[in-house]
């Protein structure tokens, strides 16, 4: 065998390989214990960060020169459907945002109640999970503070948040947004429910009248449109079963990364 | 010292029963078993690491400077669509001001059913093929600890068996500005060294492993993390450090690009070198060097 056939052969069989390999990631992808399998490293990855957050600290607080000229809307931006439109033709005078579920006391607010209780304001940065950053200053109540004033029952877990949007625009309700956090994230002082961006109410495409902030973890988990708020022990017997909209279309729960 | 060279077996040390070698040439035991294995995992992994992070880059096709970067901002790099809604859409790559049209490539290319259609990089450099965020990052972040880990393991066997010290650190007489020039030139010239020469690398070759293995590659990993949100507020510092996640997710796609770059130039010198001679010392270790120039 000459030199150059065999350069030639090992040089075809490493494209071949390569060919190969990909053809064979790709099936790979579509294979559910697969996609379990390397999505094991996910609970890796959610494990460490909960040990490098241990001490629950704040994410980063930026001056008020650092706000983006534009805080760019994604996902909905005006909600369908009539019940929302006519809230919004109210100024959401007749909107509730309703506590219920493993709480000792279930209950509802009015958007005056909630702007009367202690707020707090930060300018963060929001990082989509598609690689964009937007820095805004948000204004709300800590959702640790609603979670006191109803009471959490001991076997509560987790804080689900039940918007007014339809992502898929689904007549069966299949594609309400929805969204789940544990109780570590809901008592973190910059977990909060905000109703102001930037000094102003929150318009449509920034989730009025009330949306949730959960600075350290990445954009779709900061669910827009809260109209219900539900503590409950597990998220697995709801809808898709993962604990959110875009966790039941593959995305992870923990999205801290 | 037979056991000695079996124990701590480097770059010069002697072969442990090596197979005879042909007139004018000797077989030497160049590649360690971690330096193997870690190097093959490493080819797999970091492959396969570029093509889900072209897939998460497709996401959003667009790099900033800065605290935040979103589409109403500058972008210093944007790969898109002119004319995304038209029968055949132009890609085009901007570039700090340039348009540099690039269709069928970048922007614009052939999507599951062959017709052109906006994306950033093509089908075939993506991880999955087709457009799934979701994939990709889980692909990704499994690849990226299984590169940590593997990188790790390095680290501590080249600082235990001392691989650093002997084989990539440059000597002083390596370092000195005539001895640069000269390997510089032999690089141009493509001479291969020979004999005692031979049996290590030489100062650009020793320079460039270093860069990679000290910076590119820990940069890549620290620029990862800063894009991160939970990792920022444990570490804030890396913010500070690259100048907020815009920022770092930019040095993190430059810095995919000098890997690139590097592989290129690491595949041509392999080529160069003796493709087969080369191979073999990464599989079993075993690489054979002339030990004089022929006259």
């Amino acid at each position: 065998m000459t030199r150059l056939s065999r350069r030639g052969l090992i040089g075809a069989g490493a494209l071949g390989a390569g060919g190969l390999m990909l053809a064979g990631c790709n099936r790979l992808s579509a294979s559910t214990p697969f996609q379990n399998f390397i999505g094991g490293a996910e609970d890796l990855t959610f494990s460490s960060q909960r040990l490098l957050l241990a001490g629950q600290p704040l994410a980063r607080e930026y001056p008020a020169s650092d706000i983006s000229p534009v805080f760019k809307s994604n996902g909905t931006h005006m909600p369908g459907g009539e019940a929302y439109k006519a809230l919004l033709e109210g100024a959401f005078v007749d909107w509730r945002l309703v506590i219920e579920g493993l709480v000792r006391r279930p209950s509802q607010f009015s958007l005056a109640e909630l702007k009367a209780m202690p707020a707090r304001s930060q300018i963060t940065r929001h990082d989509c999970v598609e690689g964009w950053s937007a820095i805004g200053g948000w204004t709300g109540v800590p959702l640790g503070h609603l979670l006191r004033t109803v009471g959490v029952a001991p076997a509560a877990r987790y804080v689900v948040f039940q918007c007014a949007d339809d992502l898929d625009n689904s007549l069966d309700g299949s594609g309400q947004y929805y969204e789940s956090i544990d109780l570590f994230d809901a008592f973190h002082p910059q977990t909060i429910m905000a109703y102001a961006l930037n000094g102003q109410a929150l318009d449509p495409p920034h989730g009025a009248p009330l949306r949730l902030r959960v600075e350290r973890q990445l954009g779709y988990k900061h669910a827009k449109y809260v109209m219900r708020i539900q503590l409950v022990d597990r998220v697995d017997n709801l809808k898709g079963g993962k604990g959110g909209y875009w966790e039941d279309r593959g995305y992870e729960w923990y999205a801290g990364i | 010292m037979p056991t000695d060279a079996a124990l701590d077996p480097g770059l010069s040390a002697p072969a442990p029963p090596a197979p005879p070698a042909r007139a004018g040439r000797e077989v030497i035991y160049r590649h360690t078993v971690v330096v193997r294995i870690t190097h093959w995992v490493n080819v797999l992994v970091i492959s396969l690491l570029l093509m889900s992070g072209l897939q998460i880059f497709n996401a959003y096709p667009r790099l900033h400077w800065g605290l935040y970067g979103a589409d109403a901002d500058h972008a210093w790099l944007e790969v898109t669509a002119l004319n995304p809604n038209a029968d055949k859409p132009t890609g085009v790559v901007n570039l700090g001001g340039h348009k540099i049209v690039t269709t069928g490539v970048l922007g614009v290319s052939a999507g599951g059913d062959g017709a052109y259609t906006q994306r950033g990089f093509p089908k075939w450099a993506t991880l999955p093929g087709d457009q799934d965020l979701a994939t990709g990052r889980r692909w990704h972040f499994f690849l990226a600890w299984v590169f940590v880990v593997n990188g790790l393991i390095y680290l501590l066997f080249g600082l235990f068996n001392r691989h650093f010290r002997r084989d990539l650190a440059p000597t002083g007489e390596q370092l000195k500005p005539r001895s640069i020039l000269g390997d510089i030139v032999d690089h141009i010239r493509l001479k291969r060294p020979v004999g005692e020469e031979a049996k290590r690398y030489n100062v650009l070759q020793k320079l460039t492993y270093l860069a990679v293995i000290f910076v590119i590659l820990p940069l890549m990993v620290a620029t990862g993390l800063t894009m991160s949100p939970g990792v920022d507020a444990a570490a804030p510092w890396l913010l500070d450090l690259f100048g907020g996640r815009p920022s770092a997710r930019s040095i993190h796609f430059i810095t995919a690009n000098l890997i690139v770059l590097f592989v290129i130039v690491h595949v041509v010198e392999v080529f160069l070198a003796g493709m087969v001679n080369e191979l073999r010392s990464m599989i079993t270790g075993r690489y054979s060097i002339k030990t004089e120039v022929r006259p």
